[in-house]
């Protein structure tokens, strides 16, 4: 048994900093899957007679203008953001990945088009972009993911493209070609797997990006409407209460911060060269 | 050279276009269109004639194509259109609106240019390898603070806390000072990356040793050898970091009540209205389009290398 784990760990180069690196993704995910495990309170029922008060014992980052527990709504919101975040994500890599694949591979008119198209796109800032999505499809929780995501798919495709371009120059494609395969055996077998493994250790890099991208759409106010526990709009609320409540605001930002950090950590972990 | 430049200008030219057709696209070629949605309105008591009217005014009832050339045709002439919300030339809300953002951008700009020189001086000459590793790290966590939130802390603590800076009644350059500084923080995150690789591949170089051998004084092999070498290529970017100034510009105005570009911008996406957005966007693909254009034709100037390859390239 203990020998199987050994051989597990060596396989898969399994470290003490790479364990560690995995772990505050980890806690976001437990977070945002039984937030009821971390707080017993209710966010969105709040006591009329608990409201604005300061971080204490009982409320650990203290209470909003309704008396709801700003912990609970933290914990409760997490889902929110990183649902969004991976659906953003998610929603790139299936657009990019077809669109990097056939600039690597295809002709020169194809490849060329595709970049050009490329280039047009990453020249519009991606928050006017994702901006201009939501006014093409309105508010909401997974329109802002949509937009998100769409708007990211430039970035990818020119980092899918670049990693096919590396794949397809190196020896052991020449070589497979050598022994007699086929152009889309080789693409099956060396392309796609050896070009996407480094794209996916980016698009976790991404993740990153794609939860401040949301929560500062989110607080611009075109996320989900309140009382949904959502961080951005949590900030947004809070910034009424600027002078006489500063935990509305602190906690939340400090929750996207945190969840920046750990995709950057989580992609670090996962990355395939040393 | 003029071939470079050339092809180069015709690039810029393309990117531009692609980018209007591409807003033009998203904005503009709604399924309900954004004068129906103002104007549908019972409340306004308009008859279905003049609506129908309103959107012959607007240009809004013809098909697709003619709706884009006619878009093409008055922004090549230099005409914005009107706004769906107001009925103001976009051109005038334009004007109106930009000397503040003009302010917030020269000054994170310019703060960011400092932040981003002091912060690579310190962590490539500071004393101890792990100083200068964790150093190293600072500008990547730096990028992944949100922009709103560390101006709401600012306000908190530098307004409010310390009472350095008024936010409340201010108007000018005292308006911008606070926003633009922190803009600059995640302005600078970049810069400050693109900056320090360079340099440090700089830095591996023989010469750099050669330097040290003959008695360089650290300070002056960084700003006399290894600054030159590493400026290009952290000047390539600065047509991402325009875009990025005027998209943290939305947030900004927004958190700090300035009433620039980046307020209407965010004004006319909760009023969609479009042709405020597509200006704006427009402005800011223009600006990162002039200057990526301009630094390309310089960069055959600042760096040598790259003139024997084009001269290299054309004979």
């Amino acid at each position: 048994m203990n020998t199987a784990l050994a051989q597990w760990r060596h396989r898969h180069d399994v470290t003490l900093p790479r364990l560690l690196g995995v772990l505050p993704v980890l806690l976001l995910v437990l977070v945002a899957l039984c937030p009821g495990l971390f707080t017993p309170l209710d966010p969105l029922a709040g006591q009329t007679d608990e409201r604005l008060m300061a971080p204490s014992a009982t409320h650990w980052f203290g209470t909003d203008q309704f008396g709801r527990d700003v912990f609970s709504r933290i914990m409760h919101g997490s889902f929110s953001t990183l649902s969004a975040a991976v659906l953003a994500v998610a929603i790139s890599l299936l657009v990019a990945i077809p669109l990097g694949l056939a600039a690597g591979l295809g002709g020169r008119r194809l490849s060329g088009a595709i970049l050009a198209g490329a280039d047009m796109v990453l020249a519009i800032p991606e928050l006017f972009l994702s901006l201009s999505i939501i006014t093409l499809i309105g508010p909401g929780a997974t329109h802002v993911a949509f937009a998100v995501g769409i708007s990211q798919v430039a970035g990818f495709t020119r980092m899918i493209r670049t990693e096919v371009v590396r794949v397809r120059a190196t020896e052991y494609v020449e070589a497979a070609f050598g022994i007699g395969s086929t152009f889309w055996q080789v693409v099956w077998r060396h392309v796609v797997p050896n070009s996407l493994a480094p794209a996916l250790s980016l698009a976790t890099l991404r993740l990153g990006t794609a939860i401040l991208a949301i929560s500062t759409i989110c607080f611009l106010g075109y996320g989900p409407s309140p009382p949904t526990p959502e961080w951005g709009l949590m900030i947004t609320e809070g910034r009424n209460y600027l002078a006489t409540a500063w935990w509305l605001t602190t906690f939340p930002g400090l929750a996207i911060i945190f969840s920046a950090w750990a995709a950057t950590l989580l992609s670090r972990a996962i990355r395939m060269d040393p | 050279m003029t071939r470079y430049i050339l092809s180069r200008a015709l690039q810029a030219l393309l990117v531009l276009w692609g980018a209007f057709t591409l807003s033009f696209v998203l904005l503009q070629v709604m399924p309900g269109d954004a004068v129906l949605i103002k104007f549908q309105d019972p409340e306004l008591g308009l008859s279905p004639q003049q609506i129908s009217d309103i959107r012959a005014s607007y240009g809004a009832d013809e098909s697709a194509f003619v709706q884009y050339a006619h878009v093409l045709g008055r922004t090549l002439a230099g005409q914005l259109g009107y706004s769906i919300e107001t009925g103001v030339p976009v051109s005038r809300m334009l004007h109106a609106a930009y000397p503040t953002t003009l302010r917030l951008a020269v000054v994170s700009f310019g703060g960011a240019i400092m932040l981003a020189a002091g912060f690579a001086t310190a962590a490539l000459l500071a004393p101890l390898r792990p100083l200068r590793a964790a150093l190293r790290l600072v500008p990547g966590l730096a990028s992944g603070i949100p922009v709103f939130w560390l101006e709401i802390v600012a306000i908190q603590l530098v307004s409010f806390h310390w009472k350095l800076v008024p936010v409340v009644g201010v108007s000018g350059w005292t308006a911008v000072l606070l926003p633009g500084l922190a803009l600059a923080i995640p302005i600078s995150a970049p810069l400050t990356q693109v900056f320090l690789s360079a340099a440090e591949r700089v830095m591996a170089q023989p010469f750099i040793d050669v330097l040290r051998a003959r008695g360089a004084s650290p300070l002056r092999i960084l700003y006399a050898h290894v600054l030159p070498n590493a400026l290009p290529p952290t000047l390539t970017i600065s047509g991402l970091v325009f875009g990025e100034i005027l998209a943290g510009a939305v947030v900004t105005e927004t958190v700090f009540g300035l009433d620039g570009l980046g307020q209407l911008a965010q004004q006319a996406v909760a009023n969609q209205d479009v042709a405020v957005l597509q200006a704006i966007i427009l402005i800011s693909v223009a600006g990162f389009v002039v200057i990526n254009f301009t630094v390309d034709a310089l960069h055959p100037l600042i760096d040598p290398r790259i003139r024997r390859t084009q001269a290299g390239g054309a004979a």
